[in-house]
């Protein structure tokens, strides 16, 4: 009976040993090519086309160098580019969607329902069918190459997606909290501000996070907007890089790829539970 | 009586203002961002705007010009082919290891994480580079092929295999409609499982008669996303064909021929044209398979 046990421990201790070291396979494979970006960002521009392994023979900041400067402005300029439109689409999607939900989700007036219809057929609009009409617009009002035409519609509330995460979410907090509120004397624009908003903190974190990573990955409407170097987002930056890369440039094109996507990586690393949760929840509802 | 429905009306239409004073970012947006555009751009599509000249209205011109013309034709075949092959695996893929990470053993959390990274790299320029890199003629995959004996190809140049690289891109980022699989198995009770094994019911049986059912809302949720997503991919082929859809158009995205003809060729009514069949067919899509969800997706409460 005991030796029975025993063995079925170890049967079972053997199995999960196999099933972690499967899992870490394959994670590897898949991880491999941003693993190799990493190392490769060090190795002298010859070796990176040549070594292929995790660890490199020669390390140097060469390529961090080279590629800083490899367009006629540093790579410090479209970094703050890009945090001025992801901050501000942030800012905008916060204030603007926090506003509209609370009013479809709270108060009371007619075309309510439509409204809320229209927000969620937005939702699955794509941006194709409106981007013509909007850069014609843009630039008929002489706002091309700037950021305007990113961070505009971002402060009208047109990320419906948001607007709808936080009307489910508003829906969720006990309407007899307003009800308390209002009966102390608090109008509407009290109980927005001093009960729901919040409340409404874990929808409003998601947003942010999810804010922040759309928009420094966005690469179709920047490429669109900005025409000229020096209002170039850090996505665009990369590409005109891509486009006149040499065989030497390889080095220098990693090394920038690398530092392009560690605010992305660091938004992971601080808020990784908050996003999965984020996720989960807004797949469920 | 009349008296207190008058007080009420006054106080429902201040509510109703002060509505839509909170809505009124929503409402600019809504008709400068979003209503205005689309009906222009509904209205471009009739005519042969190139945004130097004002329009002129030329009926369905656009449209049967789509029809003779050879690029939109492979475009449509090209994002067809990739919506069709690459969903379906990134699906099973989030699927499988969502199965295998539900089983809740140490470490489960961590491998969770990890999965789900490729999903926020993947869209972003900085893969794309990576990708034209590990695919190229020195790249890591054909450095691995040679090892096993196998003699690669440059993979992007040869048209035969461009596209399948962006497919396996977007194979590789399952992880996000993994995490949502995983909230859902964990919401399948145990003693499902357990009382059909009492019934005698193997692995795959519990599979296809507990898990699959359970999931569908789920499974049906993430297939309409990806597949208007996949619809909409431009990034990864603009960055790895350098803005060409090459070699041979073999990675020509239907919003990549777009923006070619929009926004580097100026043709925006034709332009305009395409947004709209891209929408058309993205929506007969959508509702297809909303109609097709009757047939397999399951709602547990009988909904």
């Amino acid at each position: 009976m005991s030796t029975a046990l025993g063995r079925g421990r170890r049967v079972r201790r053997f199995r999960g040993v196999v099933r972690h070291l499967v899992l870490l396979a394959f994670l590897l494979v898949m991880l491999y090519p941003v693993l190799w970006m990493i190392v490769s960002s060090f190795r002298p521009n010859h070796l990176v086309l040549t070594e292929t392994g995790l660890i490199p023979s020669e390390l140097t900041l060469e390529n961090y160098r080279q590629g800083w400067n490899a367009l006629n402005k540093p790579f410090s300029t479209f970094f703050i580019n890009s945090f001025i439109v992801t901050i501000g689409s942030i800012i905008g999607n916060l204030t603007s969607c926090s506003m509209a939900a609370y009013a479809l989700a709270r108060l009371n007036f007619t075309g309510k329902r439509l409204y809320l219809a229209i927000t969620l057929v937005s939702v699955m609009l794509p941006i194709h069918v409106l981007v013509i009409p909007q850069y014609v617009m843009f630039a008929k009002v002489g706002m091309l190459n700037t950021f305007y035409p990113l961070l505009l519609p971002k402060f009208l509330a047109t990320d419906a997606f948001f607007t709808f995460l936080m009307v489910q979410f508003i829906r969720t907090i006990p309407r007899e909290l307003d009800e308390a509120a209002s009966i102390d004397g608090a109008g509407p624009f009290r109980i927005f501000w001093s009960v729901i908003l919040p409340l409404m903190r874990s929808a409003l974190a998601t947003t942010t996070i999810f804010t922040f990573i759309w928009t420094w990955n966005d690469f179709f409407l920047p490429l669109i907007y900005l025409t000229s170097t020096p209002q170039y987002t850090v996505s665009v930056a990369l590409n005109s890089l891509v486009n006149d890369q040499t065989q030497q440039g390889t080095g220098m094109l990693l090394a920038m790829s690398l530092l392009s996507v560690l605010p992305v990586l660091t938004v992971f690393a601080v808020a990784q539970r908050h996003l999965v949760r984020g996720i989960a929840t807004t797949g469920l509802k | 009586m009349s008296h207190r429905r008058g007080l009420a009306g006054t106080a429902q239409r201040k509510q109703g203002k002060v509505a839509h004073l909170f809505l009124l970012p929503w409402l600019l947006g809504l008709v400068l961002i979003t209503l205005v555009p689309l009906a222009a751009s509904l209205y471009l599509s009739f005519t042969d705007y190139n945004l130097l000249s004002s329009p002129n209205f030329i009926g369905l011109g656009n449209f049967s010009e789509m029809f003779s013309d050879v690029r939109f034709w492979h475009a449509v075949v090209v994002t067809i082919k990739y919506v069709l092959i690459s969903v379906p695996l990134q699906l099973a893929f989030a699927l499988l290891l969502a199965m295998v990470l539900d089983k809740g053993f140490h470490g489960t959390s961590f491998y969770r994480s990890a999965f789900y990274l490729p999903s926020l790299l993947g869209s972003s320029v900085a893969l794309a580079i990576i990708w034209r890199q590990i695919f190229g003629s020195d790249g890591i995959v054909n450095s691995i092929l040679s090892v096993i004996g196998i003699g690669g190809t440059n993979w992007l140049q040869n048209p035969a295999t461009a596209l399948d690289t962006l497919v396996v891109l977007n194979v590789w980022t399952f992880g996000s409609p993994m995490i949502i699989f995983l909230a859902g198995l964990r919401q399948i009770p145990r003693e499902m499982h357990e009382s059909a094994e009492v019934d005698g019911a193997g692995p795959v049986r519990k599979f296809r008669s507990i898990t699959i059912p359970l999931l569908s809302p789920l499974i049906f949720f993430n297939l309409v996303l990806q597949t208007i997503n996949a619809f909409q991919a431009f990034t990864q082929a603009s960055v790895v064909s350098r803005g060409t859809g090459g070699p041979v158009d073999s990675t020509l995205f239907y919003t990549l021929y777009l923006y070619q003809q929009a926004f580097l060729n100026y043709q925006m009514g034709y332009a305009s044209a395409m947004a709209w069949v891209l929408l058309v067919v993205v929506g007969l899509i959508t509702a297809g398979h909303f109609f097709a969800s009757k047939y397999w997706v399951f709602y547990s409460d009988g909904s």
